[in-house]
C-alpha cells in the first residue's frame, strides 16, 4: 500500500494563524434527520483512481471504497484479529493450501443482484489480469494460474481465469494458492478481494465514479471529482448491523489546514489527520474529540545492503544504536509516532515489543561496534529520501544524532520526486541509509516482512529495496505460512524477525499514529488501524 | 476591423501548436519514470507497468508520442490521465469554476481597484490617498497563501460570514477567494489608476476642457479618466487572462476545484496529455484576451485604427 501524500504547500506557515484557533458554534456540518441519523462529513484527499477496489490502494479512495463494500471478513478494533462480520461464513483449509470459502446467505449488491461465489471469481480474475492494469492485480499472485493472467512484453495473457479459482456453487468458491498459507484468511478483508457485480462487467465504464457495491453506503449520485460525494444508507445491508447514520458525505480537500479550518468552524464534522502545527492546541481544543489510535504502519532506516559500506551487519547494528528515536518523536513529531523496537507494528499479532535489541540509544556500544568493523568515521554519510513528503526533518534529525552520537558528518539527499527516486532505489542507486516506509495491507505479520525483506520481493517485483536476501529467514517465512495453526505460524515469524534483527537490513525508527478530531455533531467515531474511519458505527446528534 | 480580427485569430493556430509541443517535449523531458511512481513504495506488478506504459504510449520517443496525440485531438480526443479519466471531462468540470473565480476577481479589480484609484488620484495627498497607497503596498507585499488563510480563519472560521471552503453556496462561495485572488492585481490596478488619472489631469487638453466651462464630472469621467484607463485596461486584460490559467494557491486554501490545481497535480504525476491539454487551453485564453484588450484599445482611443 502506498503512503499517504503529504501536501504541503502552506501547512508550515499557516501554523501561526491555527495556534491561537478556537471552535466556533453550529454550522453547516451535520444535519440530523428525523429517522434517528442524519447526515455527517467525513474530510478525505483526492483518491488517485477511480473507485474500483481492485484499483485502490491509496488511503483517500480506499476510505469511500470501504463504505461502499463490505468484505468477507472484517477485523476485530481490539486484536486486529480476523472475524466473520462479513460476507465469508467461514473460510477452511486443510492443508492450508486449498481453501474453501463459504459464503452466508442474503448478501445483495446495491443494485439487488446476490452475491454469489461467481462475483468473486469473475472479479479475482478481472483484477489479476494484467490487460486491466489493475493495480492490486498482485495480491492474487499466491493463486494457482496468476502467471496465466500476465501478459508477456508486448503480448497478450494466455487465459483469463486462475485455474486456481473454482465456483463450486452459489455459496461456495474454492481457491487453490501455488504454496501453504496459514493466515489465507485474514488476508481476505483487505479492500482488493472485494467482490464486484455483473452490472461492471457488463459496463465497466463510469462504474469508478459511481460503484455498486456490497456495503453499508450506497452512492445515489456520481463522485464528482474535486468535491466528492454523499453516500446513504443501504437499507437491505446483509450484515448484522446497518449503517447507524442515514448518510455520510466524503468531502474533497486539498489541504489539510482548510478543513481544520472547516472542522472549526463546525462545517465539517471528521478530520482523521490533523495538520502538524495545529497538534500541540488541537487536545485542548477538542477535548475528548481528539483522539489518536495506532496505525499498522512503521517507518525505518533502510540501509543499502549492497554497498561495501554497509555491508558489514555490524555497522547497521551501530547506526542503529546511534538513533535516538524518543527525542525524535517528541521533537519532530509531536507525539504523533512512536519509537519502534521491533520491524512488525504493534497493531499486529505476535508483534514484541522489544523484539529489537539494537533500538535503544547506546552511544559507547555504537561507537565500540563501529570501530570494530573498520567504519571510516571521516567520510560523510549520505541520507537518502524522497522530496516533498515530510522527511526531511526527521531525517535531519537522525543526521545530527548520527554526527553528534558516532562523529559521523553527514549530507542530505532529498532532493528527488518518487518518480525519480523509486526507479534510483530499484536500481541500487542508493549511496548511503534511506528513508523506508510501509503500510500494512492487513494485519498479518508476514505482511510486515515478507513484502520488504525477502527474496521473492527484490526489486523490480516487489519491495525489497534494501537487496537483503538470507535464505535462513526465507525458510523460516516459508514455515509460518505452511504452519499448521496461527500461533505456530507467529511463532516462525518471529524467528524470521529474530534474524532480521542480527542482520539489520534496515533500523526500525517509527510506528505511526492516527489522529483525528471531530465535531459536535457526531459521536461514536473511530478511525482504525487502517487509517479509515468506521462511517458505519458513526453516530449523528448527540444523545 | 474584422479582418484584422480574423488574421490574429488564425495566427492563434501555430502558435498554439507550438506551445502544445514545447509543453509536451517538457513534460517528457522531466526526470524518472511515472508509472513507477504510480505505486509508490509498493510497485505495481511488472506486467501492469508494462500495460499501462503501453496505454499511454511511455515506451514511443517523444515525437511519435506527439503525433499520437495530435491524431487523437484532430478526432476529439484529449487523451485520459493515468487513471483513465478523460482529460476533457476534467476540463469541462472545472473550466465553468475557474472561470467564475475569475470573474469574480476581475470583478472586485475593477469595482473597488478603479474606484480606490480613482478617488485617490482626485485627491492626491489626501488621508485618502495615503490611506491607498499604504494599504496597497501591505497587500502586495503580504503572500497569498497567508492572505488566504487570514481572510479563512478571521471571516470564516471567527466571524463565520463567508463558507470556508468548497463551492457548494453557489457564487457566495467565491466572494471571498475571489477577493483574495484579486487582491494583488487589485492593488496594481488601483495604483495604475492614480497614477494615469493624475498625470492626464494636468495635461492639456484636460486644462482646454475646463477652460471651455465644462462640468468637473464632464471633465474626469468624459476625457481625463477614458484616456487614463487605457494602460489599466490592458492591466486588466491581461490579467484576465493569467486568472482563467488557474491559481494554484488559491484554489487550494480554498477548496476550489479549478484547473489550476488539476494542472498542478499533473505535472507532479507528469501526466503528459493533461499538461498539455489544460496549459494549450490557458496559452489561448491569454492570446484571445490579449485581442480583446487590442480591440477595445480602439474603442476607448478613436486615433487608433485597425486595418
Amino acid at each position: 500500500m502506498r503512503t499517504k501524500r503529504i501536501a504541503g504547500t502552506a501547512a508550515v506557515l499557516s501554523g501561526a494563524l491555527l495556534l491561537t484557533a478556537c471552535g466556533g458554534g453550529g454550522g453547516g456540518g451535520a444535519e440530523a434527520g428525523a429517522d434517528g441519523g442524519g447526515t455527517f462529513s467525513v474530510y478525505i484527499g483526492e483518491p488517485e483512481n477511480p473507485l474500483i477496489p481492485g484499483n485502490t490502494s491509496e488511503t483517500e479512495g480506499g476510505q469511500v471504497v470501504d463504505a461502499l463494500w463490505t468484505g468477507l471478513v472484517e477485523y476485530d478494533r481490539e486484536t486486529n484479529e480476523a472475524v466473520y462480520t462479513g460476507v465469508a461464513e467461514s473460510v477452511e483449509s486443510e492443508d492450508q493450501k486449498t481453501w474453501t470459502i463459504t459464503l452466508k446467505d442474503g448478501w445483495t449488491f446495491h443494485d439487488g443482484t446476490p452475491v454469489t461465489a461467481q462475483s468473486y471469481a469473475d472479479t479475482w480474475n478481472y483484477v489479476a489480469n494484467s490487460e486491466n492494469a489493475q493495480g492490486n492485480s498482485y495480491f492474487f499472485a499466491n493463486v494457482e494460474g496468476y502467471e496465466d493472467l500476465q501478459a508477456e512484453e508486448g503480448g497478450s495473457p494466455a487465459g483469463t481465469e486462475m485455474s486456481g479459482l473454482e465456483v463450486v456453487d452459489d455459496r461456495t468458491l474454492r481457491v487453490t494458492l501455488t504454496d501453504p498459507y496459514a493466515q489465507y484468511p485474514t488476508t481476505l478483508g483487505y479492500t482488493a478481494f472485494f467482490p464486484m457485480p455483473q452490472a461492471f462487467f457488463d459496463n465497466p465504464e463510469g462504474f469508478g465514479e459511481q460503484p455498486i457495491g456490497n456495503g453499508p453506503f450506497k452512492a445515489d449520485e456520481a463522485f464528482q471529482e474535486g468535491q466528492g460525494v454523499t453516500l446513504t444508507r443501504y437499507e437491505e445491508f446483509g450484515g448484522d448491523e446497518p449503517a447507524k447514520a442515514a448518510g455520510v458525505e466524503f468531502r474533497v480537500y486539498t489541504e489539510i489546514n482548510t478543513a481544520y479550518n472547516d472542522l472549526q468552524a463546525g462545517s465539517l464534522d471528521v478530520v482523521d489527520q490533523i495538520p502538524p502545527d495545529a497538534i500541540a492546541s488541537a487536545e485542548d481544543q477538542f477535548g475528548e474529540r481528539f483522539k489518536t489510535t495506532p496505525r499498522g504502519d512503521i517507518t525505518s532506516l533502510g540501509f543499502p545492503t549492497y554497498d561495501e559500506r554497509f555491508a558489514d551487519p555490524q555497522v547497521r547494528r551501530a547506526i542503529s544504536m546511534a538513533i535516538d528515536r524518543q527525542a525524535i518523536t517528541d521533537a519532530i513529531f509531536q507525539g504523533a509516532r512512536t519509537p519502534a523496537a521491533s520491524f512488525v507494528s504493534p497493531v499486529i499479532d505476535g508483534h514484541r515489543e522489544d523484539a529489537c535489541d539494537v533500538c535503544e540509544l547506546n552511544v559507547e556500544e555504537a561507537n565500540r561496534l563501529l570501530d570494530e568493523a573498520g567504519f571510516d568515521k571521516s567520510e560523510p554519510v549520505d541520507l537518502w529520501f524522497n522530496a516533498g513528503a515530510g522527511h526531511e526533518e526527521w531525517m535531519q534529525a537522525v543526521g545530527n544524532q548520527l554526527r553528534e552520537n558516532l562523529g559521523v558528518e553527514y549530507q542530505l539527499r532529498g532532493d528527488l520526486q518518487f518518480a525519480e527516486y523509486l526507479p534510483k532505489q530499484d536500481d541500487k542507486g542508493m549511496t548511503g541509509p534511506f528513508r523506508s516506509g510501509w503500510i500494512m495491507d492487513y494485519p498479518v505479520m508476514e505482511n510486515m516482512l515478507g513484502p520488504t525483506y525477502s527474496t521473492a520481493a527484490l526489486p523490480p517485483a516487489g519491495s525489497n529495496v534494501t537487496f537483503y536476501s538470507n535464505e535462513e529467514f526465507d525458510a523460516k517465512l516459508q514455515e509460518g505460512n505452511g504452519a499448521e495453526s496461527i500461533d505456530a505460524a507467529i511463532q516462525a515469524y518471529q524467528e524470521a524477525e529474530d534474524l532480521l534483527v542480527a542482520d539489520m537490513p534496515a533500523a526500525p525508527l517509527f510506528f505511526g499514529l492516527v489522529q483525528y478530531a471531530h465535531s459536535e455533531n457526531v459521536s461514536d467515531v473511530y478511525v482504525n488501524s487502517f487509517g479509515r474511519v468506521e462511517v458505519e458505527d458513526v453516530v449523528v446528534g448527540s444523545e | 476591423m474584422g479582418r484584422y480580427v480574423l488574421r490574429r485569430l488564425l495566427l492563434t493556430v501555430p502558435v498554439l501548436l507550438g506551445a502544445s509541443l514545447l509543453i509536451f517535449a517538457m513534460v517528457y523531458a522531466l526526470p524518472g519514470d511515472p508509472i513507477r511512481a504510480l505505486g509508490g513504495d509498493r510497485p505495481l506488478s511488472e506486467a501492469v507497468q508494462a500495460q499501462l506504459r503501453a496505454e499511454y504510449n511511455l515506451d514511443d520517443p517523444l515525437l511519435i508520442q506527439y503525433l499520437k496525440y495530435l491524431a487523437g485531438l484532430v478526432q476529439g480526443d484529449f487523451g485520459t490521465d493515468f487513471s483513465g479519466r478523460p482529460v476533457l471531462d476534467t476540463i469541462l468540470d472545472r473550466l465553468p469554476v475557474t472561470v467564475r473565480l475569475a470573474l469574480v476577481a476581475v470583478g472586485f479589480e475593477i469595482l473597488i481597484g478603479i474606484l480606490a484609484g480613482v478617488l485617490a488620484g482626485l485627491r492626491r495627498g489626501s488621508f485618502f490617498d495615503n490611506l491607498v497607497l499604504v494599504s496597497t503596498t501591505v497587500v502586495v507585499s503580504i503572500p497569498v497563501f497567508v492572505l488566504g488563510f487570514l481572510a479563512q480563519y478571521v471571516f470564516g472560521v471567527r466571524l463565520g460570514w463567508f463558507p470556508i471552503a468548497g463551492i457548494t453556496q453557489g457564487w457566495y462561495s467565491y466572494v471571498l477567494p475571489g477577493l483574495v485572488l484579486a487582491a494583488l492585481s487589485l492593488a496594481y490596478v488601483a495604483r495604475l489608476t492614480r497614477t494615469s488619472l493624475a498625470e492626464n489631469l494636468q495635461s492639456d487638453y484636460v486644462r482646454t476642457a475646463r477652460a471651455k466651462g465644462l462640468s468637473e464630472t464632464t471633465v474626469v469621467g468624459k476625457h481625463a479618466l477614458r484616456n487614463s484607463l487605457i494602460p489599466v485596461v490592458t492591466f486588466i486584460g491581461a490579467d484576465l487572462g493569467a486568472l482563467l490559467g488557474g491559481a494554484i494557491v488559491t484554489e487550494s486554501v480554498f477548496n476550489i476545484p479549478g484547473l489550476g490545481r488539476a494542472v498542478y497535480d499533473a505535472v507532479l504525476r507528469q501526466e503528459g496529455a493533461v499538461v498539455v491539454g489544460i496549459v494549450t487551453l490557458f496559452v489561448f485564453f491569454y492570446i484571445f484576451f490579449n485581442l480583446v484588450v487590442d480591440v477595445l484599445y480602439a474603442a476607448l482611443d478613436p486615433r487608433i485604427r485597425y486595418e
